[in-house]
Order: structure tokens, then sequence, then C-alpha cells
């Protein structure tokens, strides 16, 4: 055994690099008056003040060099901290400010990471807009008559028969391992990559986001056959699964 | 427990009235207590079928409207009497009925009865709407014929979406298929749907298959349900569908043609 591997024993590491993704807001400036930062900086600050302390910020400086405000990072940090955000980088500057910045130990980020690029102003309500659409699956399993009408947020899962006269609806795709013999409309708010599988193609329309073909305008060959249906150049297909493959 | 059945259709004319009085003087019979009820507010037929049309004095209205108590309305059969007729009024419309007093009167019936048959006018509207309701049971009553079947469809929607035990997210009403005026001569020949075309649009539970048969017509006519003439196919196969109903194993007839053939040539035994 030799004598410097007595503190660290050889079988464990002591570091590790990982990779991680961080989502850090972005202080896009549009001026080089730090009197102006510092007051907007504040009046932000005082709207949610648990949000903005030790806030993580990368400065965005390409708009403000594109209008040529030359601003002075050195300070801007300065202002920057008493509002009590903490900056973690700086993108978009120039070689000038690129320095100054290393010269206070904040990291340079290239300026097309593809961050997107925020108005200040949107940074008291960074949460996402909360998606409120149920978009699970719904299952059916007790046969769809005539005249009854299912509409699904999500995909749509039916293992019964849909009648004709039934109307079944999804935004999402819809799966029929039964005879379907009514409108079946997928994609319905729009979802172009919306597909409808079915087990027994017997269905008075079909439609994929607005695409749709009648009864008559089904070719015989895939009639009474389990097919899928999606959309491809605008163009409905109507393919025979099992032929297929 | 009471049970309340509904004999429903969709389309009209393919014998709901008919299956109703037959049913009803079937379950009679057979010594279970059962009323049967016209829904058909504004067109009755029910009396004519049983035969009471001429005691008709208090009907289904009247007892809703409070004119009339449920005893004074409901009329003995004079042929079983286990079976009760509560006619529908003549003179007025289905929006004489309403949801409570439906709810109400089946209440009252249900204590007393053990079955109780509700004849559902055709169409989906208000009176078929109130008939099917409250129901335990449902016999779809379809001819072998692609609007009557649509029409059945459409009416098992609506029994699975609008009864109240639906709405109150109870066990599923229980349906069952009556395929009536049937022909396997016809449908050999192609003119009519056979039975599993049918099943194959509806898949219910089938309870029998009433031939297509003068007997119906007969019955009609003289005020007797045709359940009554024991030697009809027709009456037979209601015959049948009772015991079916009631839970007795009763092999399906009436479906062949052979069958239906030698019955035609030796007389309908």
């Amino acid at each position: 055994m030799s004598t410097n591997s007595k503190k660290t024993p050889n079988t464990s590491l002591a570091l590790e690099f990982k990779s991680s993704n961080f989502s850090v807001p972005v202080l896009a400036l549009s001026s080089n008056d730090l009197i102006t930062i510092e007051q907007q900086l504040k009046e932000k600050a005082s709207l949610a003040p648990e949000f903005f302390k030790n806030l993580p910020v990368v400065i965005d400086l390409q708009n403000s060099n594109k209008l040529n405000y030359d601003i002075d990072i050195t300070l801007l940090i300065v202002v920057i901290k008493k509002s009590g955000l903490l900056p973690i980088g700086i993108r978009g500057g120039n070689a000038q400010q690129n320095k100054q910045a290393l010269d206070l130990l904040i990291p340079i980020y290239s300026a097309n990471n593809g961050l997107t690029h925020e108005e200040p102003q949107k940074q008291p309500t960074p949460t996402p807009e909360i998606i409120t659409r149920d978009t699970s699956t719904m299952l059916i399993t007790q046969p769809i008559r005539s005249g009854q009408r299912i509409y699904a947020t999500g995909d749509l899962i039916i293992t019964a028969q849909v009648s004709s006269g039934a109307e079944i609806m999804a935004e999402g795709n819809i799966h029929v391992y039964n005879t379907l013999r009514g409108r079946a409309s997928a994609g319905i708010q729009g979802n172009k990559d919306a597909r409808i599988f079915c087990f027994d193609l017997q269905a008075e329309l079909i439609s994929v986001a607005g695409n749709y073909k009648v009864s008559e305008d089904i070719d015989a060959s895939v009639r009474n056959k389990p097919v899928q249906i999606y959309l491809q150049n605008q163009a409905l297909i109507i393919q025979d699964i099992l032929q297929h493959h | 427990m009471a049970r309340i059945i509904v004999v429903t259709s969709g389309k009209g004319g393919v014998g709901k009235t008919t299956t109703s009085a037959a049913i009803a003087m079937g379950l009679a019979k057979k010594g279970h207590k059962t009323a049967v009820i016209d829904f058909d507010v504004g067109l009755r037929n029910l009396d004519l079928i049983m035969g009471c049309e001429r005691r008709v004095v208090y009907d289904f209205v009247n007892v809703i409207n409070g004119e009339a108590t449920l005893n004074q309305a409901l009329i003995r059969d004079k042929n079983c009497n286990q079976l009760y007729i509560l006619p529908a009024s003549q003179t007025r419309d289905k929006d004489a009925l309403s949801q409570e007093g439906v709810g109400k009167i089946l209440e009252e019936l249900k204590k007393d009865f053990k079955y109780i048959v509700c004849d559902s006018p055709a169409g989906i509207e208000k009176g078929a709407h109130l008939a099917m309701y409250f129901a335990d049971d449902a016999f779809i009553v379809t001819n072998p014929e692609v609007s009557s079947v649509r029409d059945s469809d459409r009416m098992l929607g609506i029994l699975s979406s609008k009864s109240r035990r639906a709405e109150q997210n109870e066990e599923p009403i229980k349906e069952y298929l009556l395929l009536s005026r049937y022909s396997p001569g016809r449908v050999k020949l192609g003119e009519m749907l056979s039975l599993e075309d049918v099943q194959d649009i509806l898949s219910l539970h089938l309870l029998g298959v009433i031939p297509e048969s003068k007997s119906v017509l007969n019955a009609s006519n003289s005020g007797m349900p045709v359940i009554l003439d024991e030697k009809s196919d027709a009456g037979q196969a209601y015959a049948d569908i009772v015991d079916r109903y009631l839970g007795e194993e009763r092999p399906h007839r009436f479906i062949d043609e052979d069958k239906g053939f030698f019955r035609k040539l030796f007389g309908g035994k």
C-alpha cells in the first residue's frame, strides 16, 4: 500500500460530473441608465419580494448592445446585487463586457443557447400557465349507440362497438377495438399527427384535423378491415394494418 | 322486489303494444301480480289490444292530476285477475305527464305489484322518455329491417344515458332484444335482415324471436292478447319469452325456415 492512498480509498470517486438542466430567468436590458434600471428592479421586487430574494439571473445584453447602450458590467452587477438578485452569468456582451464579467468571476453564456428572450416585466410571473385541460386517455367499454356523442380531450379508447349514427371525437388519437360504424374525428382541435385506429372500418365518416372522408369515398379495399387512418400532406390515408406488416 | 319493464323501440308500428299486452298477460298468468301502463297519451291503443276499451273511466293523466285514485283508474283484466291495466288519456297530449307524477304512480304500484309493464309510445320524446326513465328492464322490440334496428340502437343509447339508473349511477337497465315480425323465408330471399345481422349491430341478449303471424292481427282485432292464443306461433313465441325472462331455459324457435314452413303446413302447431 502506498502512503498517498491512505486518505481516499481508491475504490470510490471523490467527485463526478453530471449534466443537468436548470430554468433560470434572464434579465434583458434595453437601457444603460443604471438609475432607471435600479428603480425599475426595486419596483418589480416589491411586487414579489420572496420571489426576487436571491433569485439567480442571467443578464442579457444583446438588445442594449444592439441599441449601442454600452453598459458598464462592474457597475451593473452592483446595482443588481443591491436589489437582492444573484447574477450568475451574462450573454450577448461585447469583448469589454465579457472581460469585466470574468474579472468578477461571472460566467459568459453563448447568446444562442436557446434560452427564450424574456422581458423584465414578465419576471414576477415566471410560473407556466396552469394547464387545466385533462389530456388523459378516456376509456369506454360500453357500446356507443346511435345518437350518442363522445368527446375526449386527450386520446379515446373504445373497446365496444360504435353504432352508425353515433359520433366520437378526440383531441388526440382514437382507438376502436371493435366495429366502427359511426363518425370518428381525431385531432379535432387541429392536431395533424392524430390517428384513428379501428378493428373493423365501416364508418359513416372519418376525419383527422378537419380532413374528412365520408363512407362513399372510403375504398372497398379497406372496408371491414383493421385499419389506421392518418394525415399525409393534407391527404387522409387509410391503411390496412395487417397488410402493411 | 317489484320490477319495472319498459317495452320500447324508437320506431312506431313494430309491435310494442302487442308485446306489452302479451308479456303482461304472460307474467300475470304465471301468478305474478302485474300492471300494464299505456304511456301513449293522446294515441292510446293498449285498451283496445287488451279488450277493455269499454270499461275505461279514469286514466293515467287523471291519476297524475289527482282527479282519481290509482285504484279507481286501474282496470282488472277479464281473463286474468292478476292483471291490471292503466289506460292512457286520449284527450290529452304527452305534456300532461310529468316525471314527478309518473314517479309517484310507479312508486305506489311497486308496493302492490310484482311487475309493472310500461308500454312506450314511438319516438324519443317526452312520452317515450318517461316510459323508460324509471325502468329496471328494457324489452327492445325490433323488426328485421334497417330503420327499426337503427331506432332501437338510438333508444339503447338513451336508456344507457338518460334513465334514472344512468343518472344516479346505479346498475344499468337490463336490455333484452325481442325480434318481432320475423319471417325466415323472407330473410332467405334477402328481403329482411337476419337475426345475425340484427345482433351484429345491436349485440343484445336475445329474449326471443316472434314470427310474422296472422294471429297477431286477429288477436288485436278481437282484443285478446296474442299470448292467449296458445295454438298460434306468435302466442307460443311470447310464452317462451315470458319463461326466459323468468329464468327458465327455452330453446329458441322460429329462427329457421324449415320449422316455420312445416308449422304453416300443419296448421301452426
